[in-house]
């Protein structure tokens, strides 16, 4: 009796020691970043133009957007597509199905910067794109499609058959029910996993460097070529000069990411919500 | 009437379609896969067999200046780096999932939650920035050297690959019937033993499958490592000095690299990918065995 008393209270310290370390962690470097980093922020951080005394990060902020929406307006059509085509025609079990989703769970595990390397490989010397935007954000979109594919899949399937039936029931046809009915009732979910795609695109470095290019200016186009923040965070470590400017790019990262979760989570629960009433 | 059969003839029309388009947009992966394994290969094969299979794979030196192409020490070097980080991030990984899904609080766990969402999200290069800035002089500071090292590389691909392992055991205890853990409680166990010694045991499969996707992650991590691992091509000599991942190669060289060299390079990713196509493989063997359970 009294040995398993021991036992009991040496796992309940391990394991509330582990969860004590574990918060540690995240406070830790999240505070750290944002105390370094927040004294750096300054008007000059927003400059127009990137020159080597202000380090400007604001050419990178809007490549980010750029890419981001570029991206996006790539990878959703393919993988809401396919997502439909996955949720609402596929018959399970049958073998497209089978290699679409080795292949969709094969593309989630590829390491970023073989995606790089494929995108330099592909569209920066096949295609003789060079660096540039387009090349980023066409790699970037093959990168973040199993994302998007598998929670619009989750979200579609959440949608009740009810909702099927009853549209089926008043005449309407397939394409018109998911595009009237199952579609509308599954944008909260779809909306979450697209945010948790531009999250990976913000942070995204590996797969960039090597299609986008660093130049720390604003293309005229997007076949220019153009880094993001965390690429131009990147530079700057090589570089090794500007340790005040670094802090504040890694805060205003840190900030993106936080906000694009709290989206996420929150639509999460819009859906678990409508679900469930 | 002879509108409503136009109206139904463009309607099946439109039906098929748009099937063929929904189609067509699930093929893309595939057809993404095919192409990345067509370049990878293409590229990097040839290499290979210029430089010679065992000279390439198991060359103890790396020397583009002397056309010296061997790869050795950077597969050691991830293979050591991500064991440090399994070392110290997985056991870490599962106490925490043990306390979310078991032991905390409603309150406390949607904090704790969003906080490993949260660590999930943060960029590499925000890792690496922190290592550097972080660990790597307290590193110095302990053990002297200059920092960058096996230990700090360990260290936060640990940090990175936590959340992942976090999330999957805790799903994996969460999706266990309430059976096990009252079946212990009524043979006499308590409520820790009973989580340890048969919860834990019967989630195995899950938690396992967790474990290899966090190895994925650190093996295909490359901006943190850069910036905290130190990078030189050689074999580890101790824990605290530096080391080269396949990565960390790829990325500090494809800059200026040129014929040959930059052959080579691709032939580590392809290396690099193999890895991870066989951890892939890995996975879903263990998340099949542990949805079959």
């Amino acid at each position: 009796m009294k040995s398993q008393k021991g036992i009991s209270i040496a796992l309940h310290t391990l394991v509330t020691g582990a969860a004590v370390c574990t918060t540690l962690i995240i406070v830790g470097i999240v505070l750290y970043i944002l105390c370094k980093g927040i004294p750096h922020l300054s008007l000059n951080l927003f400059k127009l133009k990137y020159t080597s005394e202000n380090a400007s990060l604001f050419p990178a902020l809007i490549n980010t957007l750029t890419i981001t929406l570029i991206t996006l307006l790539i990878t959703i059509p393919i993988g809401v597509g396919a997502a439909i085509y996955l949720a609402e025609y596929a018959h399970r079990g049958s073998r497209l199905v089978k290699i679409i989703r080795i292949t969709t769970e094969t593309l989630a595990g590829i390491p970023s910067i073989v995606y790089g390397l494929f995108g330099f490989l592909f569209f920066v010397t096949t295609l003789h794109w060079g660096y540039s935007l387009i090349a980023g954000c066409c790699t970037l979109a093959i990168m973040i499609l199993p994302v998007i594919m598998r929670t619009t899949e989750e979200a579609l399937l959440s949608v009740s058959d009810t909702y099927r039936e009853a549209s089926f029931g008043l005449g309407a046809g397939k394409v018109r029910t998911i595009f009237k009915v199952v579609l509308p009732s599954a944008i909260p979910g779809i909306v979450a996993g697209i945010v948790l795609g531009m999250g990976r695109i913000v942070g995204e470095t590996a797969a960039l460097i090597y299609t986008a290019g660093t130049v720390a200016q604003i293309p005229p186009s997007l076949m220019g070529s153009g880094r993001t923040l965390s690429v131009h965070l990147y530079a700057l470590w090589c570089e090794g000069l500007a340790t005040g400017q670094s802090y504040a790019t890694a805060v205003i990262l840190l900030l993106m990411v936080f906000l694009l979760n709290t989206v996420s989570t929150v639509l999460e629960k819009t859906i678990i919500h409508t679900v469930t009433k | 009437m002879r509108r409503s059969i136009l109206n139904k003839a463009t309607s099946t029309v439109s039906e098929r379609t748009m099937k063929i388009i929904f189609l067509l947009t699930a093929c893309v992966s595939i057809a993404a896969v095919i192409l990345i394994c067509i370049f990878m290969f293409a590229n990097g094969v040839p290499a290979m067999a210029k430089i010679g299979f065992t000279n390439f794979l198991f060359g103890m030196k790396w020397k583009p200046s002397l056309d010296l192409y061997g790869i050795f020490p950077m597969i050691v070097g991830s293979m050591v780096v991500t064991l440090g980080a399994v070392i110290l991030g997985v056991p870490l990984g599962i106490c925490t999932a043990v306390y979310l899904a078991r032991f905390c609080s409603q309150r406390i766990y949607q904090l704790l939650e969003s906080g490993v969402q949260l660590l999930a999200g943060i960029p590499s290069v925000v890792y690496g920035f922190f290592g550097l800035t972080v660990i790597v002089p307290t590193i110095r500071s302990l053990f002297g050297g200059n920092g960058t090292s096996i230990l700090a590389a360990s260290i936060v691909l640990a940090i990175m690959i936590l959340p992942t392992i976090i999330t999957v055991s805790e799903s994996s205890l969460r999706a266990l019937p309430s059976g096990y853990f009252e079946g212990s409680l009524a043979l006499g166990a308590c409520k820790e033993r009973s989580i340890f010694f048969t919860e834990l045991p019967a989630a195995k499969n899950g938690i396992i499958a967790g474990v290899i996707l966090g190895i994925g992650r650190a093996v295909g991590e490359t901006m943190a490592v850069i910036m905290v691992a130190g990078n030189q091509a050689m074999l580890p000599r101790s824990l605290v000095k530096g080391i080269r991942t396949l990565t960390a190669n790829i990325v500090l060289e494809m800059g200026y690299a040129a014929d040959l060299h930059r052959e080579a390079l691709i032939a580590t990713a392809v290396v690099l990918f193999v890895f991870v196509l066989i951890i892939n493989v890995l996975f879903s063997i263990a998340k099949q065995r542990s949805e079959s359970k």
